[in-house]
């Protein structure tokens, strides 16, 4: 029988294991959490209590009728939770799994990797009590803590309303949301938006709760800088009237959009291109999310689209599984699904240009910005690289020549930022400046693994 | 389409070419040097950046203490001392077997003048106490080095063009052409050189290069992977390779540990691929966490090799054509170009100025394929059987 493995728990791996099942598939389901429920619907810690419904708001049902959906699943399937995918070989993964090293051949692959943070550095994002978005959410909903007890939302992203909403709703003081997106851009991607009206509402639901506790909402930002004596202390920012207005936090939270976890799919050899709206490498599919032989993506690892959107591309990816299989499935249904998921990522697309990826903001940061955090390079440093004669002039000799993107994280957080200003520098169009390329390991991985995976 | 005239023509901006260039333009000599890519980017920015001076191919030592002595001064002749440090080099048998050849490799290396310590399991355990107690003795060389690889090539390419060399990088050479005493070089962006000399240096690919002159050698690619973990508190001075081959590894100050072992895998020249087979990088991580136990809580975080060419004799081609006056090869370095770097380009230098060089060259002529060749005793444990799987392109 066709071996078929889910890399990713989250909403679109969920559904894809949902979907193979009721078609008599029992596929292997990893995740590297300890809980299904992914990013967005992540579950608090064993043994912690968290008041969910204040949490999750408006979603808080969907949130329950994922894990509930889950729960009568995960006896059904394989589900291996605690194994993170660090590598691919042919057809092999390797995992590891509580601290071995091991494989698993398959035939089939979905991967549901979803997304992280996209961050734009700035002066002071080092800063201890700097956290991203993201970051400042898992916090929140793994552990039940703050980031801080006065906190700044601070980039350009949806989730800065919805993070700012789970903060006020448990307790903690937000001292101001600023987007760096000017509105008058937000009004012109008006008509994309309302590809999802309900989603759109209650974005809006958010700011006008947030305005009407008095929280600071600002629009058109320029970010100057995190200030403080070895932790936050104050954010400092330049209004969209250019008044420099400072608020004093102990933590800010740093988002600018999510960036597709797009690794396992590289090297799973699904083909990457350039997207000139996200300004991101996004791996190439058809619409059901077919990316090569017995290879499909699904969720926001495939491109941004957010919970509902991961759902849908979640059980279109199983069905396209399914039809290779030659099994057959309901038409009706898997059109229904593509419907869905394509108007919902035209809806993250006009949130691309409402919350826009601060081009023009990260080519004029100063130089002695930090841009790669694990190598301590600042954009300095990549400016006179690039600027000596043989200068390295694409993102892999940057990084050759400067060591930003070589450290622990691989670029994962400093890449977005690293390539627009290879690409400013260099007066050349963002897709030019290249792309970081992919070796496993995908994440750091112990010599202690390995000498236990071996015996 | 753009002509240039010049009195040598370097194909192939690895280190062997730029330290060429810069040595004539020395000389006085007119220099263009070609680059399919940029320069710095294949092996010569790849590897693992040990300038090793034991355990070499004793017919080497002469031009391997030269380039030593060259890249001593590296910051004067440059300016830039591109992480150059003597870190000294230890080389540990694991068993009396094992033993007895590293003191072979000793042997020759004193009788060329190189001062190598010989320390017994005691000794070890005294001065390196990280190491794993089942090193059964070892011998250190302190004139050993290290250099990061990243950071040399363009630097000594500035250097060459500081002194004039031309240099035109994502230009490649295509079709070469001699008569009356002179060459003329075709390239893929329609530029062409009149010259009077060549250097043929282009690393994996200079077999397409000799064939044209009815000359060949049995060059195969090959890439040596490598590893990289997380930073770690400095405590690893020397490089440390096993005498089996199973790893070879450096700490640099900065924290992170350097590691490569045997067997090499296949890379592919014209896809410009070198992967890394997973199962590789586990192997590499278990046998580091056997000769440093101090470092199985690290993790590796980084992996990448490049593409070297190989001969089978494990020594590489230097020294003039012997169909075509005129054309010099200097390829196939066999994993260890970056420590004769410098002294191949020297080397090469005196041959085209002066007609000889004081460094005996005959060992690496490329008369000696015109028989039956002989594999190196180390050759094949050395290499994969097959070629790699590797990642899906
Ligand atoms: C930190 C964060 C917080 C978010 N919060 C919200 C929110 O509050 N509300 C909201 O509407 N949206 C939120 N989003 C967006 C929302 O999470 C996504 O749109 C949605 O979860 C996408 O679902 P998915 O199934 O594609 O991916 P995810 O839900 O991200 O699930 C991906 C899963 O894959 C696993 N995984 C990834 N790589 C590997 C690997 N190599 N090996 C093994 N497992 C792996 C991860 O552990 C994760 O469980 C958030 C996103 C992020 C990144
Ligand atoms: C992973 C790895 C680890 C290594 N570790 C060590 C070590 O620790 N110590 C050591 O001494 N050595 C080591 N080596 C070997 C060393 O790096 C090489 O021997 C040395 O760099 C060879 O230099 P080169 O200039 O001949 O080759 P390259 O650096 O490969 O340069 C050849 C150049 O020619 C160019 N070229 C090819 N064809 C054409 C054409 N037609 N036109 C124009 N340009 C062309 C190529 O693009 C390339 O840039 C290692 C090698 C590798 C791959």
């Amino acid at each position: 029988m066709t071996r078929i493995v889910i890399v990713g728990a989250g909403p679109a791996g969920i559904n894809a294991a949902e979907t193979l099942l009721a078609h008599g598939r029992q596929p292997i389901l990893l995740d590297e959490g300890r809980q299904a429920g992914g990013q967005g619907y992540r579950k608090p810690s064993p043994g912690l209590r968290l008041d969910m419904n204040a949490l999750m708001g408006s979603e808080a049902s969907k949130y329950q009728a994922l894990h509930e959906r889950f729960e009568s699943l995960r006896g059904q399937i394989d589900y291996r939770p605690g194994t993170l995918v660090w590598g691919i070989d042919g057809k092999t993964l390797h995992l590891q799994q509580d601290g071995r090293a091991t494989t698993l051949d398959y035939d089939a692959l979905v991967i549901a990797t979803g997304a992280m943070d996209r961050i734009a550095p700035m002066p002071g994002w080092t800063l201890p009590g700097v956290f991203g978005l993201g970051g400042a959410q898992v916090a929140l909903k793994d552990q039940g803590c703050f980031i801080g007890r006065r906190v700044a939302f601070l980039g350009s992203s949806p989730l800065l309303a919805l993070a700012a909403r789970q903060y006020r709703a448990l307790g903690a003081e937000v001292v101001v949301i600023a987007d760096t997106t000017p509105f008058v851009r937000k009004l012109a991607a008006l008509p994309a938006l309302l590809n999802s009206p309900r989603t759109l509402l209650r974005g809006l639901a958010y700011l006008g709760g947030a305005m009407r506790a008095g929280v600071p909402v600002l629009h058109g930002v320029t970010p100057l800088a995190v200030a403080g004596d070895g932790h936050v202390e104050s954010l400092l920012i330049r209004d969209a009237k250019g008044r420099e207005r400072r608020f004093a936090c102990d933590a800010v939270a740093l988002g600018y959009g999510l960036k597709p976890e797009t690794q396992l799919a590289e090297l799973a050899g699904a083909q990457l291109a350039y997207d000139e709206a996200f300004r991101l490498w996004l791996p190439q599919a058809d619409a059901d999310g077919r990316a090569g032989d017995g290879l499909y993506l699904a969720g926001d690892g495939m491109t941004i689209g957010g919970a509902d959107a991961a759902e849908a591309s979640g059980a279109l990816a199983a069905h396209a599984l399914l039809a290779d299989l030659g099994i057959p499935s309901d038409a009706a249904a898997v059109a229904a699904l593509r419907r869905r998921a394509s108007r919902l990522r035209a809806f993250q697309r006009g949130l691309s240009q409402a919350f826009a990826w601060p081009v023009a903001q990260i080519r004029a940061l100063p130089d002695d910005v930090t841009l790669c955090r694990c190598e301590k390079v600042s954009l300095g440093e990549i400016r006179q690289a690039m600027a000596q004669e043989l200068g390295p002039t694409e993102v892999n000799r940057v990084k050759a020549m400067t060591r930003c993107g070589m450290g622990r994280c691989q670029g994962r957080i400093c890449g977005p930022a690293l390539q627009e200003i290879v690409a400013g520098v260099g007066n050349i169009a963002g897709a030019e400046a290249g792309r970081l390329r992919m070796q496993a390991p995908i994440k750091p991985v112990a010599l202690a693994a390995a000498k236990a995976g071996a015996s | 389409m753009t002509r240039l005239s010049a009195d040598v023509a370097i194909i192939g901006g690895g280190l062997i070419g730029v330290w060429s260039a810069y040595f004539l333009a020395k000389r006085g000599q007119r220099v263009v040097l070609l680059e399919k890519d940029v320069v710095g980017a294949q092996s010569s920015g790849t590897n693992f950046g040990n300038l090793r001076l034991q355990g070499r191919f004793p017919g080497q030592y002469p031009l391997s203490l030269r380039s030593q002595a060259l890249w001593e001064q590296i910051e004067t002749l440059i300016g830039d001392a591109c992480e150059f440090e003597a870190t000294g080099h230890l080389y540990f048998a694991s068993s009396e077997d094992e033993w007895r050849k590293v003191e072979a490799y000793a042997a020759v290396s004193e009788s060329h003048g190189l001062t190598i310590e010989h320390l017994d399991h005691v000794d070890l355990r005294r001065r390196y106490p990280w190491l794993s107690d089942k090193a059964y003795a070892a011998t250190y060389s302190a004139r050993d080095a290290t250099a990061n690889p990243r950071l040399v090539t363009p630097a000594v390419a500035r250097a060459a063009k500081g002194l004039g060399v031309t240099i035109v990088e994502t230009c490649r050479v295509t079709e070469l052409r001699t008569g009356d005493g002179a060459f003329s070089l075709a390239t893929d962006t329609g530029l062409s050189i009149d010259c009077g000399q060549v250097i043929n240096c282009a690393g994996a690919w200079a077999l397409a290069i000799a064939e044209q002159f009815s000359e060949t050698a049995p060059l195969f690619p090959a890439g040596p992977p490598q590893f990289v973990t997380e930073p770690f508190p400095y405590f690893i001075r020397p490089s440390v390779q096993a005498v089996d081959g199973t790893v070879i590894f450096r700490q640099i100050p900065r924290g992170n540990v350097i590691l490569a072992g045997y067997p090499r895998t296949a890379a592919d020249p014209v896809a410009n691929r070198a992967p890394v087979p997973l199962a590789k990088t586990l192997a590499a991580m278990r046998h580091l966490g056997a000769a440093v136990p101090a470092l199985e809580s690290c993790h590796v975080i980084r992996v990448w090799s490049g593409i070297e060419g190989y001969l089978p004799d494990m020594i590489p081609v230097i020294g003039p054509s012997l169909t075509t006056p005129g054309l010099f090869h200097a390829f196939g370095f066999c994993g260890h170009g970056f420590q004769i770097g410098p002294g191949v380009g020297l080397c090469l230098s005196e041959l085209i100025v002066d007609g000889e060089t004081q460094t005996p060259l005959a060992p690496f002529s490329i008369g000696r394929f015109t028989g039956a060749v002989e594999a190196d005793e180390k050759f094949r444990r050395e290499f994969d059987a097959t070629p790699a799987a590797g990642n899906k392109p």
